[in-house]
């Protein structure tokens, strides 16, 4: 196995260690009074999670020169993905009995539902266009600036977060901070180089 | 070892000529601390991942199997099956913000709360101001009660309480004409319990009901549940139920009561007024600006549950409401 392929797998299985001990947990009873309303938070949170460190790898290239991980972000995005679809699918059954007219009209209701099902939608092209195939097919420059919703969807996730606490804003506040800090450095970074080609161009 | 592989390597190893063959880690040394070096990747990032998920999501206590006592008909509304929840689940799923937000971290944080002494000092315009202490409580005459509990979160759960009538304590005290409410406060020490900033609402706690509300037969100051005395993250040694008002209306951990003349403030009505109204009936008419408060989750229940109409305890409590309009007093 070469290291591409084992780090994918290490991935992969550090991805999915969350939903094991959900499963345990569940099997001895030890979810808490509610587990239902467990596991729609934490695939929620686990969502977020996912969707930060898809958002660091492009600072920890540019900063340790780490550059080999950019192999690995589609498969974080879509672990990102894959938990979205648990969270959205748990309040569907659960929550909405999957009835569509009740969630349809949640969306319409409720600002926190519409946030994060406008979220969801946002990952869904991003999720399509994840192999190799559609990268070719759509070009690269265009595939790049397709994935720039990826910050949309963290700042409507971090919102949709913080619209449901009742008063401990302590975790939204933490990923705010946390989005803040990710897409503040691609902010100052594009500043930075421009205004140094800048200074190049006029020196010579 | 393949031919092509070694042909390479001899390839290598000829095209490097200065390097001492010796000094070229064998093949199988090499696989083997890579093998090493993965396995070590694995449990590594196994202990640290795992571990992060279990700071924020600990086991919480194992819950036992529900209990089945049935709601009395004396004070549920007729026709639903109401089984009463477990000790467990009742013990530990609580909004007690003194202690944590984290509603199944509140019994852990509250084991070591000192309860006794304990009194609440009674005053405000009542003809017979004074201090109770637990044990004077806790000698007035008890009740069991059955209630349904719904909280504004949309769970809810069964909760088979003992307590005193609120208004056998208020009879002995006989409130003035002029007193119109009733307002509580909760114990609030910053040594036992965490700080307003970290959960986000004042403390101490306080919360109000209007005097009619607070004679009638149904609301009790619960000294208990399940036949034991009230676990401290119910909100021992007392607390108030008002079962056809949303939960967070039953303050906890009681220690002053004052009659007054003008509506008391409310923790959550301060905190977002818009959100939490004095009254907070339940009402699935009338939802919460940001959730529905049309259905219930029932702790232990897979299924949402259609909330009812005061909790299901119209036929004793709407008369109360008579005249007004619950969309705009809610």
């Amino acid at each position: 196995m070469n290291d591409v392929k084992f780090h994918k797998l290490l991935i992969s299985f550090n991805a999915l260690l969350p939903l094991c001990f959900i499963a345990y947990d569940g099997w001895n009873g030890q979810l808490g009074a509610n587990p239902l309303e467990f596991f729609l938070r934490t695939t929620g949170v686990l969502t977020l999670v996912a969707v930060l460190i898809t958002l660091s790898i492009t600072p920890l290239r540019k900063v340790f020169g780490w550059n080999g991980l950019i192999k690995y972000r589609r498969m974080l995005g879509l672990y990102a993905f894959a938990y979205g679809c648990l969270h959205l699918v748990t309040y569907s059954i659960f929550d909405k009995s999957l009835i569509v007219a009740d969630i349809v009209s949640d969306v319409f209701v409720r600002p926190f539902i519409a946030i994060g099902i406008l979220a969801f939608l946002m990952m869904v092209p991003l999720a399509g266009t994840s192999t190799n195939g559609m990268v070719k097919r759509i070009g690269g420059k265009n595939w790049a600036r397709l994935h720039k919703l990826t910050y949309a969807v963290a700042v409507l996730g971090v919102i949709h977060f913080w619209m449901i606490v009742k008063s401990d804003i302590f975790y939204p506040a933490l990923f705010a901070l946390i989005v803040v800090a990710l897409l503040g450095f691609r902010i100052i970074y594009k500043y930075r180089s421009s205004s140094h080609r800048t200074k190049k161009a006029t020196v010579a | 070892m393949s031919n092509k592989k070694r042909l390479c390597r001899i390839i290598k190893v000829v095209s490097n000529a200065e390097i001492d063959p010796n000094e070229i880690t064998p093949e199988n040394v090499y696989l083997n601390r890579r093998n090493f070096l993965r396995g070590g990747l694995v449990a590594g990032s196994a202990i640290v991942s795992g571990s992060a998920y279990r700071f924020f999501n600990p086991a919480t206590l194992r819950t036992d199997l529900r209990a089945s006592i049935t709601a009395s008909s004396e004070n549920s509304a007729s026709g639903s099956a109401d089984i009463a929840n477990s000790y467990d689940e009742i013990s530990n799923y609580n909004n007690f913000y003194e202690f944590s937000t984290t509603k199944s971290a509140v019994a852990a944080k509250a084991r070591d709360f000192v309860t006794r002494p304990w009194a609440i000092e009674v005053g405000g315009l009542v003809e017979a101001p004074g201090t109770l202490s637990i044990e004077d409580l806790l000698s007035f005459e008890h009740v069991e009660r059955i209630y349904r509990m719904r909280c504004v979160e949309a769970w809810s759960m069964v909760i088979p309480w003992r307590g005193l009538k609120l208004k056998t304590l208020l009879e002995t005290v006989r409130p003035l004409a002029k007193a119109k409410y009733v307002a509580f406060e909760s114990f609030y020490d910053p040594a036992q319990m965490q700080s307003s900033f970290a959960a986000g609402i004042d403390f101490p706690y306080v919360e109000g009901l209007r005097l009619d509300e607070a004679m009638h037969p149904l609301t009790l100051l619960a000294t208990g549940l399940y036949g034991k005395p009230m676990p401290n993250q119910n909100g021992a040694p007392i607390r108030l139920v008002v079962p056809w008002k949303y939960g967070f209306k039953g303050i906890k951990s009681i220690v002053k009561i004052t009659l007054t003349e003008t509506e008391p403030p409310s923790t959550w009505n301060i905190f977002a007024p818009d959100e939490y109204g004095f009254y907070s009936n339940v009402n699935p008419a009338v939802d919460h600006p940001r959730w529905s408060q049309a259905t219930e989750r029932r702790i232990g229940e897979l299924k949402r549950r259609e909330t009812l109409m005061f909790n299901g305890y119209g036929d004793e409590v709407a008369s109360l409401y008579d005249e007004m309009d619950l969309k705009k007093y809610f």
